[in-house]
């Protein structure tokens, strides 16, 4: 599969959200949105609410991990999703805004939540097309 | 799992001798199926942690255990400060002190059937559960400190049980050396609302039927008789546990080189037990094993009061409440020498035999009981820890089943609706506010309990005393 895409992908107990695109900023969206994806389908997450997040890490494997914590963190704390993302990385240091709207148990059907952003799996790098690929396991 | 590296010792143990980086040997507790369907990801994982500083006699695996962060899941390992020793966030894991209580009814399974639909039905409105849920408590600085401190007995304190509660339940419902200050405010945040809440995943609550007695003594002795139902809970220290988990775990990675700590894996990330950092950590994991015990206090509180007003004069009176994420510090002997011990359990039951001073009164005598949960729709058990089992993985047990099938494989094999009818036909309610999340918790997704408690006994961890089957399961 070419282009911006995330994806699942295996692991025994819990789930792999991957990220691909031409940038890593767009490869950091897509992963966040492959996280949204394991609790409900984007799809169906209106983006009316704005959330900004900020992190800084030693490198970009430690970003990622820290980025989708901190989606996890306003997940949990304002019982909301995210279906939008504006991303801006700069060394390693990300601004991000996050755009979604608060769980609806009806509308939503959430499978699971998510506990945490784990450093199992963990790659953030190009592939042999030269994309920027974000992945690693996240704890459900 | 490639059976080349182990040495079987006896029917139900395996033992891998120390090589490259290994200080103890590793030991898996299973029966040759169970060992032969484990992921070798296990003995990557079990050989690393055999590798950590000041680790004790070995690192042991429980019959259910399988591949996880650092440790495996099912994981037990000690260690010991004075030689060098570590605490390790993922050691515990995310959902620290996530474990089960179990509750007498008194109730006969004949006695709840007419009403079951209505205990379901109540009991799911009652109790949250799932994505977005919120509890009945919103806390304030303060109160969450205190609840942080004061554990179960602080929820007693705040009319969510009674005090005979609390002697049920490991560290008499409240850890002590927790430590809310070294709780960051972002672990607060998420816990503002969540006191009370199941949560999702493989946590639930179940009504169940006590289908087989296998040890009668000690059933007595638990009150526990054929026939009739108990409620069992099983979930964790929610959104504080897993910020806790998630925090502590970064710096723990990011402080190894300069702790002269040299990670195979990162998610095996440790701190020294006489560093400031692993001290922070022990304080911080303390308050969120008090913030597991007071929300599966609030729980049963919530579940009182649905029975209160479905079966008036229903007494449900607790048996016992055991954690299966945690680090304790605990005392053992090892090669005839006492020793203070750092045990972490990783999707692990403390286990104490007869005798124990941490048991309460009236089970001294008999052991403690370790509460086995399933997955919707297969059994559960209670055991109880053994004289033989003190001396074999520091007095632990395995935990549950273990996931068999990823998430997606469960999402393909089965669908939400067609596997909550098939229970029901089973005479299995289940109650979830999300039916994919049903399909990914089917109870095929998971190994066989039965043959997980099966070696757990035959390995002299625990013994068997009954079998549970599920007749309502609150899903979250």
């Amino acid at each position: 599969m070419n282009g911006v895409h995330w994806e699942h992908f295996p692991h025994q107990a819990d789930i792999g959200v991957r990220g691909i695109g031409p940038t890593l900023a767009a490869a950091f969206e897509q992963a966040a949105l492959a996280m949204t994806a394991v609790v409900t389908d984007p799809a169906k997450v209106v983006p009316d609410r704005a959330v900004e997040v900020r992190c800084e890490a030693p490198d970009d494997e430690l970003l990622l991990v820290d980025w989708l914590n901190a989606l996890i963190l306003e997940m949990a704390a304002r019982h909301l999703l995210f279906s939008r993302f504006d991303i801006h990385i700069e060394g390693h240091t990300l601004h991000a805004t996050a755009w979604g709207e608060a769980v609806d148990t009806a509308k939503h059907q959430p499978a699971v939540e998510v506990k945490g952003a784990t450093y199992t799996g963990l790659k953030v790098g190009r592939n042999e097309s030269g994309q920027w690929l974000a992945q690693c396991v996240v704890d459900v | 799992m490639n059976l080349s590296h182990f040495e079987r010792m006896s029917e139900a143990e395996w033992r891998v001798a120390p090589f490259g980086k290994m200080r103890v040997p590793a030991v898996i507790y299973a029966d040759e199926a169970l060992i032969r369907e484990m992921d070798d990801k296990v003995f990557e994982q079990l050989t690393n942690v055999a590798a950590l500083p000041g680790i004790v006699q070995a690192a042991y695996a429980m019959p259910d255990a399988h591949w996880g962060y650092g440790f495996p899941i099912g994981g037990v390992a000690a260690f010991d400060a004075d030689a060098g020793g570590v605490v390790s966030a993922g050691g515990v894991g995310f959902d620290i002190s996530c474990g089960v209580r179990t509750l007498h009814t008194g109730l006969t399974a004949a006695e709840i059937t007419p009403l079951k639909q209505r205990l379901a039905d109540r009991l799911f409105a009652r109790i949250p559960a799932g994505v977005g849920s919120t509890g009945p408590l919103r806390l304030n600085a303060n109160e969450m400190d205190a609840m942080l401190r004061g554990g179960a007995r602080w929820a007693v304190e705040h009319g969510y049980g009674s005090a005979a509660d609390l002697d049920r339940i490991e560290e008499h419902g409240c850890m002590a050396g927790a430590e809310p200050g070294q709780v960051s405010e972002h672990a607060k945040r998420r816990q503002r609302d969540e006191i009370g809440t199941l949560g999702s995943g493989n946590h639930y609550l179940e009504l169940q039927e006590i289908v087989e007695i296998c040890d009668s003594k000690a059933a007595d002795r638990f009150r526990l008789r054929q026939g009739e139902v108990v409620v069992s809970i099983h979930c964790g220290s929610r959104g504080l546990g897993h910020q806790i988990g998630t925090e502590f775990l970064r710096q723990m990675v990011i402080a190894a080189p300069g702790h002269g700590i040299d990670l195979p894996d990162r998610e095996l990330a440790c701190a020294p037990i006489k560093s400031s950092l692993g001290q922070a950590y022990l304080g911080a994991m303390r308050a969120a094993i008090n913030c597991a015990l007071a929300n599966r206090q609030v729980i049963t509180h919530l579940t009182r009061e649905v029975f209160a007003d479905v079966m008036p004069g229903t007494h449900l009176a607790l048996i016992y409440d055991v954690s299966h994420n945690t680090c304790k510090l605990e005392t053992h002997t090892v090669d005839g020498q006492s020793r203070r011990l750092y045990v972490h359990r990783k999707g692990a039951t403390r286990a104490f035999g007869p005798g124990h001073p941490a048991l309460p009164n009236e089970l001294r005598d008999i052991g403690q009981p370790v509460l086995i949960g399933g997955s919707m729709g297969t059994a559960s058990y209670i055991l109880v820890g053994t004289e033989a089992g003190m001396a074999r993985a520091f007095a632990s047990a395995c935990h549950g089943a273990g996931r068999s099938m990823s998430r997606h494989q469960a999402t393909r094999q089965w669908h939400g609706r067609a596997l909550v009818d098939e229970l029901a036909g089973q005479g299995i309610l289940i109650r979830s506010p999300s039916l994919r999340g049903v399909a990914e918790e089917a109870p095929g997704a998971y190994k066989d309990v039965s043959a997980v408690v099966e070696a757990a006994d035959r390995a002299g961890l625990a013994r068997k005393v009954a079998k549970l089957k599920p007749l309502v399961c609150i899903k979250g």
